[in-house]
């Protein structure tokens, strides 16, 4: 028996190689060769294609990351974005009126750890505080069976970009001109042209009154969730942390600082004072309200529920607080919560999680708010 | 028929657990590379990944558990010592990669704290201490290595093909979904 490819055992016994068929013909076998060929290949071009290798101008993960890289840069150890911030802890007391609304856990009345993260918007570790910039607040609840509750919430009222395109075209068309250092007007305002949703968004934004400092902002989690009871019940939300400190408005005085921490100091000079408290207000959306679009406010009279009270008592700088190494991504979520159809929030998930891998394996360099500015 | 029919491929329970870790595996890997690159699916598809790599664990530990207390087909008589030790050692290498691939991927997020949530309220513990540089090893490691089961399911996939259709010895028979009989 001659076969090209395979070499018989010397030990094969006649009666097994009886069984064999008569080899192919040198012709039959390439063209089978061919098939197998084919065959691969189809596989290994189908799971390129899964992997969006034959779409190198689709929106992923990655190229969104490295937008904002593009945008302020690469600061080891890093978030891509809302680099610069400082690291909270505390507790949750829930009042029990969430109950109603979700099952989970958190919502039964009484106490759960939570860690979490202040934080200002922007790629820039080190850049100066200034009322103006958008503020973040990162939270993380421990709930008693070892499940997770997840959010990042910020201080404007609406996020100014329907869609996770939307977000990257503007990063694109703000990015600074070598030339001038500033953004290109013209392709600004094509982006204004092309996205009425933003400046709409833009509008409300603007007539929003920013308070003085972190203590007295109001955090909103933007994106549409569900809630889901006891019952099976499943419902839209919208949700918001509501200060106990009153508000205060920005005067002149506040933005005329020198100190390029000064909003994170009088942070940490009023939580070392006394825990600051948030109440967690649940917004319960109505059949009609848009939950795929975070650039429409709710309109008012919608139910609202105060379901517990935020108390962060305890601050510390990035370079030893657990909140550094922690991806507050949006769809950690506890049963009795689900996303809703908002289509940034799955790109959320996905892109803090591109960013938090990217951080994760570098160096770790010093946090603006070191743990000296903390102590002071 | 008989005794020797028997033999001749392995038992209904190794091949209904070899079809459905490759069923699962394949599933996976699309699944796993179509993730990272996604945006808009990408929840829904971690949200899958999770529960079904926990779920590869579960069959391969079965299998394996079995496997060794099951008698073996032998190989077909056309493969040369050379081919069997290739097949042996690519058994041993999708084996490692089908035992790891899983641990890696609970170890890592265990590592970045994150809850690995099954169905539900149903999680499991972390397996690791917190930490992001752990985390970002295990992370690079997942990926070179669901690359490399990917090539590694191609070759055996490729071996199956080229022994079933060019070298025509019923090396295929032995892992068919049905029952074969001696010729």
């Amino acid at each position: 028996m001659q076969r090209p490819w395979s070499d018989p055992l010397p030990s094969d016994s006649t009666a097994s190689v009886e069984k064999q068929p008569a080899p192919l013909s040198r012709g039959r076998a390439l063209t089978r060769l061919g098939g197998i060929g084919v065959v691969i290949l189809c596989l290994a071009g189908g799971f390129l294609y899964l992997g969006g290798w034959f779409s190198p101008n689709a929106l992923t993960p990655a190229r969104f990351v490295d937008a904002f890289e593009r945008a302020d840069g690469v600061f080891s150890g890093f978030r891509r974005n809302h680099a610069k911030g400082v690291g909270v802890s505390g507790y949750f007391e829930s009042n029990g009126q969430g109950a109603r609304l979700s099952k989970a856990v958190v919502f039964r009345a009484g106490r759960v750890p939570v860690i979490g993260r202040f934080s200002f918007g922007g790629g820039d570790p080190n850049v100066a505080d200034a009322p103006s910039m958008v503020r973040g607040l990162g939270l993380l609840f421990w709930l008693p069976d070892g499940e997770q509750w997840r959010t990042a919430m910020i201080n404007l009222p609406v996020f100014p970009f329907q869609t996770p395109q939307a977000f990257y075209d503007n990063l694109v068309a703000s990015q600074p001109d070598p030339q001038t250092g500033k953004p290109d007007p013209e392709k600004m305002a094509a982006f204004a042209a092309s996205h009425p949703a933003t400046v709409r968004a833009l509008g409300i934004i603007q007539s929003h009154l920013a308070s003085s400092g972190f203590d007295n902002t109001a955090f909103n989690s933007l994106n549409a969730f569900r809630f889901i009871n006891a019952a099976g019940t499943s419902i839209p939300v919208r949700w918001s942390l509501a200060p106990v400190e009153p508000f205060v408005a920005v005067t002149t005085m506040t933005t005329a600082q020198t100190d390029k921490n000064y909003m994170f100091d009088a942070l940490i000079a009023s939580i070392l004072q006394h825990p600051l408290q948030w109440h967690l207000i649940i917004t319960i959306g109505k059949p009609g309200d848009p939950t795929n679009d975070a650039t429409m406010a709710w309109p008012d009279g919608r139910e609202q529920v105060d379901v517990g009270t935020l108390a962060v008592d305890h601050i510390e700088s990035e370079e030893t607080s657990p909140a550094r190494d922690i991806n507050f991504d949006p769809l950690v979520l506890p049963s009795g919560m689900a996303p809703s159809d908002d289509p940034l929030l799955s790109a959320r998930s996905a892109i803090y999680s591109r960013s938090f891998t990217r951080r994760a394996g570098e160096a770790k360099t010093p946090s603006a708010i070191s743990p000296a500015e903390v102590r002071r | 028929m008989g005794a020797a029919s028997e033999q001749r491929q392995f038992t209904v329970l190794m091949r209904i657990l070899h079809w459905l870790t490759a069923a699962m595996v394949l599933t996976m890997l699309g699944i796993g590379v179509a993730m990272v690159a996604s945006l808009g699916n990408y929840h829904r598809l971690v949200s899958i990944h999770r529960p079904l790599g926990i779920a590869i664990l579960i069959v391969v530990v079965v299998r394996f558990v079995n496997r060794q207390f099951s008698t073996l087909p032998p190989f077909p008589p056309s493969m040369s010592s050379r081919e069997r030790f290739i097949a042996h050692a690519s058994e041993v290498l999708l084996y490692t990669l089908l035992f790891a691939l899983p641990l890696i991927g609970w170890g890592m997020l265990s590592a970045a704290r994150f809850p690995i949530v099954l169905y539900g309220s149903l999680h499991l513990p972390p397996i690791l201490p917190h930490s992001v540089m752990l985390y970002a090893l295990l992370r690079k490691t997942h990926t070179v290595l669901a690359y490399l089961l990917f090539l590694a399911f191609i070759a055996h996939l490729g071996a199956i093909l080229f022994h079933t259709l060019v070298v025509r010895d019923g090396l295929f028979s032995r892992m068919a979904p049905w029952r074969v009989h001696a010729r």
